[in-house]
């Protein structure tokens, strides 16, 4: 065939010349077929990781701009600028400049409140999006690692926060950096030396906003964004978790196509969160650093808070008692060639409560494996009252990071409510330790509790609200069957049996084998099966002489919810 | 459920999946997708007009957002030494406002038209699995003929220096490091400035005079009433390179009170430490070092702001409440011929938080 003769595919249309043009030399046909028509589904929950996203593309857009003006030195000046209280006194290069944003260029208090604004919201979705997978079991194969990528997100997140409170180098951000220095010196061995290395020489040095401000602006940010690549990529792979209902399974997705209304929605949704971020950075101020001053070892300061999501730590540092009595946390240790100090008051706060936190979600995916045996794949979610444990776990979890998150506002809470501070302390102390058990047997109560009405709703339909006379003159309220594709949600699960100790090859039954079981018997131990095809049958013989009207199947029935 | 039970051309059955639908499984059969409820302007073209209008509604709304920016950034117009702060918090908003209906506009515009609008009907697509049991194959047999064509497992001593220098060659990448701390390389008693000796030391000295902080003006002893607290310097600090000086206040910064003799209990080693009852200690918390300047009068009670250590200055500021590990430590004073306040020493422990050579 000789190429003069080939006629190659003349586009007409503008789109089809345009699409011609990139496809000929980028090759987006494959692209558009896969993705152009891809299913996803859709909920109010799934929307959160979407508020990460979106906000983090705030922070990137902000944040530049804000570097175009900023200035991370420590080198000493004389405020000059707009503000007048704050005409003529010394400062750092950094704190100046951060003024001059906020009152010498026009939009940058703006920019500069959206900045803090869409942090805090980015952190707040991340952490909201993650507990909508936890409580879904949306981590369980094949989706644990990308459960893993989630976690290193938030911890970058938080990273990310904190070096950027810090930049601006006032009195709060400077207390806050003091606050680390203190921390970190604790650490046994290193803590000190690690102190000396970060702020180059004693604290605070002249070197720390520079080191703050890269890893703020450059190293941080591009590990966030390498990470929502993995991310993004192994869910555009696996494809989206979907709930149970009708039409779904585990081998389909039931949702709407990319293009047009998913890209819609999620475009718009967008500049709606964008919207919502300019409200707040334009009518709520946010870090006033102009009230706080420059940088200064000695002045008091009292109520000051930390960025939300720093709050639990700075709460665990506050909960610790630091003496018992004569006994004191800070263990001075005789060694041959001298004494060495271990500040357990600090460390032990600092690194245990956060720590355990970190692992046990790190980890949860293969630690719930492990108690359940259970390593098939999942692509339909839990309804959270269908996994009580598991919500349980998630509650108790929350409850201890909110006492924690409470007591970085001990003081403030003493002052609102008049109470003396230590006993706000010693209350907190102790549902630092009985609150999560609590929170744990009250969700799984109520897990079970709302189980158990969902059978009600099976086998004998929901009250419709009206109160009917039957032929024997008796009043009663009328149940109205659901039809089958409400029925199916709330059927379709799993009845999950304790899995006893198997022996292992050598037919013995290993020990770590009898802990399991154990674990796995607290897990399932107590369940509400699900309704079965006899039990449904039989419901139904009654409904003839028990429901006036089944109504069944009918469309226009009052919806059930979710 | 046997492995092989749900094979098809999307599933091997080589992995096994959770509760594949199989008859019988739950109370009732997969239904099916509900049927689909068309949405009024799916039906009624004056509908589909309205939603329509409403969705250019909303981007024109955007529109105006956009132009209420401009009016904010020209009209308000330019800040600078004049502009009072409630212009600036003006701008702001307008800016806020602005940028907050072109975004919303724009953007509930377009949710508006995706749900009146665009189909809404449920679709439904199959998942693939992850892996195929052909591609793993076919992958691992590849990665097992790499390796051997690199021949590494037959030759051991290839593998193991190249370990070696691997290992090695990061050691580089962390040594260079070192001078992140370069306060020795800077000065000329370099062995004194690197590591924690110099956490012991502070500007305070034999004779140094206690003054206020921050107007440095000396203090006498006749200054110093009952109940009255001062923030206290060393003299000559604000003297020092900004820098220095923001380094040495960190450690050197002390609190001064006076209390009624009687109501404290001193130690023999520290009888003379303090002046009729005027007694200084450091303001470093040693919890983890903010400034510790609350002072309650009649409990006598030094409280720290940032997670309420409570100190008690009768007891030689010993801890009383809350995470701190260790007193205060109490600065030497004593009163120079002229009557000003003056340290005796150092500091006989290093201040602030404790760390791992602190001893
Ligand atoms: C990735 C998530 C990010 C978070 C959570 C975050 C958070 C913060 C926070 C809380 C502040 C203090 C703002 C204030 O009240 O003054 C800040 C300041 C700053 N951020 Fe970010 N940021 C992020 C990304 C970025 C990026 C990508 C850039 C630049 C490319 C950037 C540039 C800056 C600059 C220059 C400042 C100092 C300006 C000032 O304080 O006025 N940030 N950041
Ligand atoms: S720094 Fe003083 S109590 Fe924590």
């Amino acid at each position: 065939m000789s190429t003069s003769t080939t006629t190659e595919y003349q586009a007409s249309t503008p789109t089809g010349k345009i699409a011609n043009f990139m496809d000929t030399r980028a090759g987006l046909s494959p692209m558009v077929k896969e993705f152009g028509r891809k299913i996803f589904p859709d909920h109010w929950s799934f929307m959160f990781g979407e508020v990460a996203l979106y906000t983090f593309v705030i922070l990137l857009m902000s944040g530049t701009f804000l570097t175009l003006f900023f200035d991370p030195s420590m080198a000493h000046t004389t405020y000059e600028g707009s503000y007048k209280p704050l005409y003529g006194v010394e400062m750092s290069v950094a704190y100046a400049s951060a003024l001059d944003i906020s009152f010498d260029i026009r939009g940058g208090l703006f920019m500069r409140q959206v900045h803090h604004w869409a942090a805090l919201l980015f952190v707040a979705a991340m952490s909201v999006h993650m507990l909508r997978v936890f409580f879904t079991g949306a981590f369980r194969r094949p989706r644990e690692l990308n459960w893993v990528v989630g976690c290193t997100l938030l911890i970058l997140g938080l990273a990310a926060g904190f070096t950027g409170y810090s930049l601006p180098d006032e009195m709060l951000s400077g207390n806050g950096l003091r606050i680390i220095d203190g921390v970190v010196k604790a650490i046994p061995l290193i803590g000190t030396y690690i102190s000396f290395f970060l702020f180059g020489g004693e604290f605070p040095g002249d070197d720390i906003i520079g080191r703050l401000y890269i890893l703020h602006v450059l190293v941080v940010p591009a590990l966030i964004l390498l990470m929502i690549v993995i991310h993004l990529f192994m869910v555009v792979v696996h494809k989206h978790t979907q709930y149970p209902g009708p039409g779904r399974t585990e081998n389909n997705v039931v949702g709407y196509p990319v293009g047009p209304v998913y890209a819609a929605k999620a475009g718009g949704f967008f500049f709606i969160v964008f919207g919502v971020v300019a409200l707040l950075g334009g009518f709520f101020t946010i870090n006033a650093i102009w009230n706080y001053g420059p940088y200064d070892p000695s002045p008091v300061q009292a109520g000051t808070q930390p960025d939300w999501y720093i709050g639990f730590v700075d709460g665990a540092l506050r909960l610790m008692p630091g003496t018992l009595g004569d006994f004191s946390f800070k263990w001075d240790i005789p060694f041959p060639w001298g004494t060495n100090t271990l500040a357990l008051g600090v460390l032990l706060p600092a690194l245990v409560p956060a720590g355990i936190l970190f692992a046990v979600m790190f980890g949860w995916p293969w630690i719930e494996r492990w108690i359940t045996k259970d390593n098939r794949e999942h692509h339909i979610l839990d309804r959270p009252r269908n996994a009580p444990t598991r919500t349980g776990v998630g509650v108790a979890g929350i409850i201890w990071y909110c006492v924690m998150w409470a007591a970085a506002s001990s003081d403030l809470i003493a002052t609102h409510f008049s109470v003396s501070l230590n006993d706000v302390t010693y209350w907190l102390r102790a549902l630092f330790v009985f609150g999560p058990f609590i929170g744990f047997i009250i969700t799984k109560r109520v897990c079970l509790a709302l189980q158990r009405k969902d059978r009600e709703i099976v086998l004998h339909g929901r009250e419709a609200g009206v109160i009917e006379m039957t032929p024997e003159g008796e009043f009663r309220e009328r149940h109205e069957r659901l039809d089958d594709y409400r029925l199916y949600k709330l059927v379709s699960f799993e009845n999950k049996k304790p899995i006893p100790a198997q022996p292992g090859r050598d037919g013995k039954i290993k020990a770590s084998e009898k802990q399991r079981a154990k674990f796995n018997r607290w897990f399932y131990e107590e369940r509400v099966a699900p309704v079965t095809r006899e039990e449904l049958a039989e419901a139904k013989t009654h409904d003839h002489s028990d429901v006036p009207s089944a109504v069944e199947g009918q469309d226009g029935q009052s919806s059930i919810g979710h | 459920m046997s492995e092989q039970s749900h094979g098809g051309p999307d599933h091997t059955g080589a992995v096994e999946h959770a509760g594949v639908e199989e008859s019988g499984k739950y109370a009732i059969d997969n239904p099916g997708l509900p049927p689909h409820r068309p949405r009024l302007a799916d039906e009624d073209p004056k509908a589909a007009k309205r939603a329509e209008r409403q969705a250019a509604f909303l981007f024109g709304l955007s529109i105006v957002g956009t132009l209420l920016f401009f009016v904010g950034y020209f009209v308000v117009g330019q800040i600078g030494p004049d502009t009072t702060f409630a212009t600036i918090r003006l701008q702001n908003m307008l800016l806020g406002l602005g940028t907050a209906f072109a975004m919303l506009g724009i953007g509930v515009g377009i949710v508006h038209w995706a749900k009146t609008l665009m189909p809404d009907h449920e679709t439904t697509e199959l998942r693939h699995e992850v892996r195929t049991e052909a591609d793993r194959q076919v992958a691992v047999g590849m990665i097992e003929d790499i390796i051997d064509e690199t021949q590494v497992k037959r030759r051991p001593l290839l593998r193991n220096t190249l370990i070696g220098a691997g290992v090695l060659a990061v050691l580089p990448a962390i040594a260079i490091f070192r001078d992140l701390d370069d306060t020795d390389n800077r000065s000329e008693f370099a062995a004194e400035n690197f590591g924690p000796e110099r956490l012991r030391h502070t500007m305070w000295a034999t004779d140094v005079r206690l003054v206020r902080d921050p107007t440095g003006t000396p203090i006498k002893a006749s200054d110093v009433t009952i109940g009255s607290a001062f923030h206290v310097i060393p003299e000559g600090l604000n003297e020092l390179d900004p820098h220095e000086m923001l380094n040495q206040k960190a450690k050197a910064v002390v609190l001064l009170m006076r209390l009624n003799p009687e109501d404290m209990q001193v130690s023999p080693e520290r009888e003379d430490w303090n002046v009729d009852g005027i007694v200084a200690y450091s303001k470093v918390c040693t919890h983890v070092g903010c400034p510790v300047a609350l002072y309650e009068q009649h409990t006598h009670h030094l409280l720290c702001p940032c997670h309420q250590s409570t100190f008690d200055l009768t007891q030689e500021c010993k801890v009383i409440f809350g995470p701190a590990g260790h007193a205060l430590p109490q600065l030497p004073i004593r009163v120079n011929e002229e009557g000003f306040l003056v340290a005796r020493s150092d500091f006989h422990e290093p201040v602030g938080p404790a760390y791992w050579e602190r001893g």
